[in-house]
């Protein structure tokens, strides 16, 4: 077990070639602080954060898209949710809490409710209520209306508040590192406090290639999730602005 | 409150760096975004091209993008500019996708009669085209500006100097009180600069004023049913 220097050396003082030599070194591609370990736990806090947000704004989003109920106090909650800032939180998360895993987790799953409880109630109530009422008088229930009808026919918009919150959140776990915990986000923080550029920029290579390879296989499990009724009328539609882009477009909100 | 009242003018100075990094890079943002949707427009492939281009860079990470842009630009890793580049990147990649809505959402009718009038292309987008997409228009700035004060204390890990630091110098000294006014200082505002786009809205589209208020007027100019979820 080798320990990696502390001061890395580099046969330049270009911090292009030093990140590049910083990324083909392979010390950095093993161990407990290699790139590939890092990387799964970048993925592992992101994954942990999602499913709170999750199991907390896809219900809430369900119930007031399906009876229209709640509608102002959500959207104005969801705004307020999304002007804080979440290192603001974080801190004061950890000065509450203190330290360990949770209290950053918390933090992180505001940041990633309210584009998908937007994106949710958006998907829902954007469906036409035609297609509803026909539903409701063929005799189908309300659960059966909302996880048959509205669920496939808003998934798209859905999904997408979904990859907002997923990208927001995978951004910003990159923060984290700043309050003791791992991920990618440590080779930014502690680059940067022993003034290593080129771990620093090695480090946000990494962390925008895997920020925009996750976002491609959302992409792609969007397109294979949406059922394929709903993608021959949006193509005939074109260049009319539709509904449901100024939709994701709002709900996208920003990126940390 | 005690320690608020202590260092007012230090945290006012604070507020003031903070507004001057998040309100510069909108500014710029609109000079930039409302050309590109303009020219995305006119031309299919160019308009594809820069909305994958937009979601491509809108991906990257800000801490990442805020130690990578020195490197390009040449600045200093503590220089402002930093922030202040990479949030007029995100902006354009946000503000492209809602001002291209925007163009859109202007009735086609109206831009013929415009043509019918005699108005020249450049002319007519200036006074007809742009005015009337106001209302979508503005629904993506006010997404973008909440996104860009809370982007902005970002900056402070890298001691860049905003609302931010309060935070970084709070968990420091274990000092609840200091990010907790920082926090709040940040709501501020953010609701400081929604109020102000609200009321630029309002100044700058006077035929909309008299019949029923903003909301209505932007659901109808927006052709479906959904801007609740843009003025979010």
């Amino acid at each position: 077990m080798s320990v990696p220097a502390l001061v890395e050396e580099y046969s330049s003082d270009n911090p292009l070639v030093q990140g590049y030599e910083w990324l083909m070194n392979p010390m950095h591609w093993q161990g407990p602080e290699g790139i590939p370990l890092r990387a799964l736990e970048h993925l592992g806090y992101t994954a942990l954060t999602l499913s709170i947000a999750v199991a907390i704004a896809v219900p809430i989003g369900l119930y007031v898209g399906h009876t229209g109920r709640g509608r102002v106090v959500v959207i104005s909650l969801a705004g307020v949710l999304r002007a804080l800032p979440t290192l603001g939180m974080l801190t004061l998360f950890v000065l509450l809490a203190g330290l360990g895993l949770m209290p950053p987790i918390w933090a992180l799953v505001l940041l990633a409710v309210p584009p998908i409880l937007a994106g949710t109630y958006a998907g829902i109530s954007a469906v036409s209520k035609d297609t509803v009422d026909a539903a409701r008088s063929m005799g189908m229930t309300e659960p059966q209306i909302l996880f048959r009808v509205e669920v496939p026919n808003g998934l798209p918009v859905i999904l997408g508040g979904f990859r907002a919150g997923v990208l927001q959140v995978v951004a910003t776990v990159a923060v984290v590192a700043y309050i003791n915990l791992g991920g990618l986000g440590r080779f930014l923080i502690d680059g940067l406090s022993v003034s290593d550029y080129g771990r620093v920029l090695g480090g946000a290579v990494v962390i925008a290639a895997l920020a925009i390879c996750l976002d491609i296989v959302l992409a792609g499990i969007q397109r294979l999730a949406v059922s394929p009724g709903l993608k021959a009328p949006r193509r005939q539609r074109g260049d009319s602005p539709t509904g449901r882009e100024t939709i994701t477009a709002g709900v996208q909100g920003g990126n940390s | 409150m005690a320690w608020l009242v202590a260092n007012f003018s230090e945290v006012l100075s604070l507020a003031g760096l903070h507004l001057y990094q998040s309100v510069v890079p909108l500014l710029i943002s609109v000079l930039i975004a409302v050309p590109l949707a303009q020219l995305a427009r006119m031309n299919k492939t160019l308009r594809g091209l820069l909305l994958s281009a937009g979601s491509i860079l809108y991906t990257v990470p800000s801490l990442a993008l805020f130690v990578i842009l020195p490197v390009i630009l040449g600045t200093r890793i503590l220089d402002m500019a930093n922030v202040m580049v990479a949030l007029v990147i995100y902006a354009v990649a946000l503000l492209l996708r809602s001002t291209l809505d925007a163009l859109e959402s202007v009735d086609d009718g109206i831009r013929q009669a415009a043509v019918a009038m005699g108005y020249k292309p450049f002319m007519r987008f200036l006074t007809v085209d742009l005015p009337l997409s106001v209302p979508v228009l503005f629904a993506g700035l006010r997404v973008v500006s909440v996104s860009n004060i809370s982007l902005v204390s970002v900056g402070a890990l890298l001691g860049i100097g905003s609302l931010g630091s309060l935070f970084t110098d709070g968990l420091k000294r274990d000092f609840v009180t200091e990010i907790v006014i920082g926090i709040i200082g940040t709501l501020l505002l953010a609701l400081l600069m929604d109020a102000f786009l609200v009321l630029a809205q309002r100044l700058l589209t006077p035929w909309l004023r008299n019949d029923g208020g903003l909301t209505k007027a932007t659901a109808e100019s927006n052709s479906d049913d959904e801007p609740a979820v843009v003025s979010a």
